[in-house]
């Protein structure tokens, strides 16, 4: 007689108040394949951990952002923010579909030049540019936004050595209902400074003096908050105008729209209640369109969109490592991925499916990382099947930050896999290697022999 | 090891412990075990019972079997002598 198949023996308090009107199951439907390719077959082939990236959502993602914004306004340029996720890979979708680039320091502003983005089409964002970073930027002819004025009169001079006439904008922190308010980057507008920046610039004659910028916040929930700083700009814009008889050539809005993400201690999923990239568009867009610029003076909308166009582009797949209990009784599952791989644990309640059929039996638990050290928590408390060594899990929506902030800690990086639009896989960045990581450290005479 | 003597079970999964009105659900494996304590069998009967039954090494069902009893005692429907 064969025998039954086997699940752990497992048993659930009934409880009407973990139901919710969203049903129970949403987090257990196991997912088996990413764009069409098998989990399983991806982890034999590349191992585990391993990061998957839909080349066809990320491409998918920028049309419908451009087609949110250009149906609404004629002039509009997206900048890829190259912090969000600077893997070459992903930098070049984006840039083969249109996208600049912005970037915020030296390293970032190479492998934009490397990845092919003409110096003209790089915006050179941040409060660290050093003076032979302004003077690249300079000679190729970037958009340097400036971030403070000591910033200003270093490329003040630099523009009079080199003799050339720098295209700069300002960088503006205003209220736009939102706290907290950032105000440590750039020019101040309530209380005069970005005013008092741009005159100093124009006062100056040696700057081009072309656009305006900010970027007021990440994983902003609310379109008002766009459509005040949108307004904002506009009236620097619009003084500018009457002052120097001059058009701005660019307004840009910056990033800050939110994923479909859950922010931790939300109690509603993200999907739930995010607002769309069409109602972004339309705030800010409106605002613009409305202010009251002649048709031909509206200035090009310059958008530095990140997490919002490659979060869920991504996938973590990873393995049980182990199941165990707490001391309160509490299950607790260990994966091979940990904080270290998904700093976004941090901010999110990342959802996690499993990657093989289940029963509909589930328990409560708290997902590990392998770290050995306590702050490696995954998700503090999940309904997940019953699961065991080695089953397979795919975290969603981790291609914002996560490739730019891990961490090489106690264990190497893994493999970061791209899945083409016709479901070819390729190996974007290869697992790390002991040689790889000790490449740059050196061993004073004294300590090469260790004798034991 | 012996499951507190009132508390009343259904064929179907059902687990009731009517000193504290709480309900519990367990899977097909859980409600086996469940209804072997209550008959008092000792541990290796009810091993040979599931080891027959269902495909599972030893050594797995020991360390379930272990994790099972304190998710039990957890939910204080085992007396702990
Ligand atoms: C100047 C600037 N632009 C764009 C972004 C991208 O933001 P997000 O990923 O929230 O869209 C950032 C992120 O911090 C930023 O600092």
């Amino acid at each position: 007689m064969d025998k039954l198949r086997y699940e752990r023996p497992s048993i659930k308090q009934m409880n009407a108040g973990l139901m919710n009107q969203y049903g129970l199951k949403t987090e257990y439907a196991p997912v088996l394949d990413i764009d069409g390719v098998p989990v399983k077959k991806i982890i034999s082939e590349y191992g585990s951990p391993v990061f998957v990236i839909s080349e066809r959502q990320l491409r998918r993602n920028y049309q419908n952002a451009v087609r949110a914004f250009k149906t609404r306004y004629p002039k509009v340029q997206f900048a890829w923010s190259y912090k969000t996720n600077y893997l070459d890979s992903v930098c070049r979708v984006f840039h083969q579909e249109g996208s600049w680039a912005e970037v915020v320091s030296r390293f970032e502003y190479q492998k934009a030049l490397r990845n092919g983005v003409p110096g003209k089409k790089i915006v050179f964002n941040g409060p660290d540019k050093r003076e032979e970073d302004i003077i690249t930027a300079i000679k190729n002819d970037s958009l340097l936004h400036i971030d403070h004025f000591d910033e200003l009169y270093l490329t003040l001079e630099l523009a009079e050595k080199l003799n050339k006439k720098p295209r700069v904008a300002i960088r503006v922190n205003m209220d736009t209902g939102i706290y907290p308010m950032w105000d440590r980057f750039g020019f101040n507008y309530e209380n005069g400074q970005a005013w008092n920046a741009i005159n100093k610039i124009m006062a100056s004659g040696k700057l081009e003096f072309t656009g305006l910028h900010t970027h007021i916040g990440t994983f902003m929930l609310v379109t008002s908050a766009y459509a005040a700083a949108a307004s904002k700009l506009c009236d620097l814009a619009y003084n500018f105008r009457i002052k120097f008889n001059k058009n701005i050539e660019y307004i840009d809005i910056g990033g800050g729209f939110p994923s479909t993400n859950t922010l931790k201690g939300s109690y509603l999923q993200g999907v739930d209640t995010v607002p769309s990239i069409d109602e972004f568009a339309e705030a800010i867009t409106n605002t613009i369109v409305n202010y009251g610029f002649k048709p031909e003076d509206l200035p090009t909308l310059i958008l530095e969109t990140g997490r919002a166009l490659v979060d869920d582009a991504a996938f973590l797949l990873g393995t049980v490592l182990a199941t165990k209990r707490l001391s309160d009784g509490r299950r607790a599952t260990i994966m091979d991925f940990g904080v270290n791989l998904l700093f976004t644990s941090y901010w999110y309640d990342h959802e996690i499916s499993p990657a093989q059929e289940f029963t509909q039996n589930s328990e409560d638990m708290v997902v590990y990382g392998p770290l050995c050290m306590n702050i490696d928590v995954v998700r503090e408390n999940i309904n997940l099947p019953l699961l065991q060594k080695g089953d397979n899990v795919v975290v969603h929506k981790v291609g914002a930050y996560n490739m730019t902030q891990w961490q090489q800690f106690i264990t190497m990086r893994p493999k970061v896999i791209l899945i083409d639009m016709q479901r070819n896989v390729h190996i974007i960045r290869e697992t790390e290697t002991l040689d790889y990581i000790t490449e740059l450290e050196k061993v004073p005479q004294h300590l090469t022999e260790t004798n034991l | 090891m012996k499951l507190k003597s009132n508390i009343a079970t259904s064929e179907t999964g059902f687990i009731f412990n009517p000193s504290t009105g709480d309900s519990f659900s367990a899977n097909a494996v859980g409600m086996e075990i469940i209804s072997l304590l209550k008959k008092n069998k000792p541990l290796n009967e009810i091993k040979k019972h599931i080891l027959d039954k269902y495909n599972v090494d030893e050594a797995v069902f020991e360390k379930d079997y272990d994790d099972y009893i304190a998710q039990l005692q957890f939910y204080n429907l085992i007396d702990t002598m």
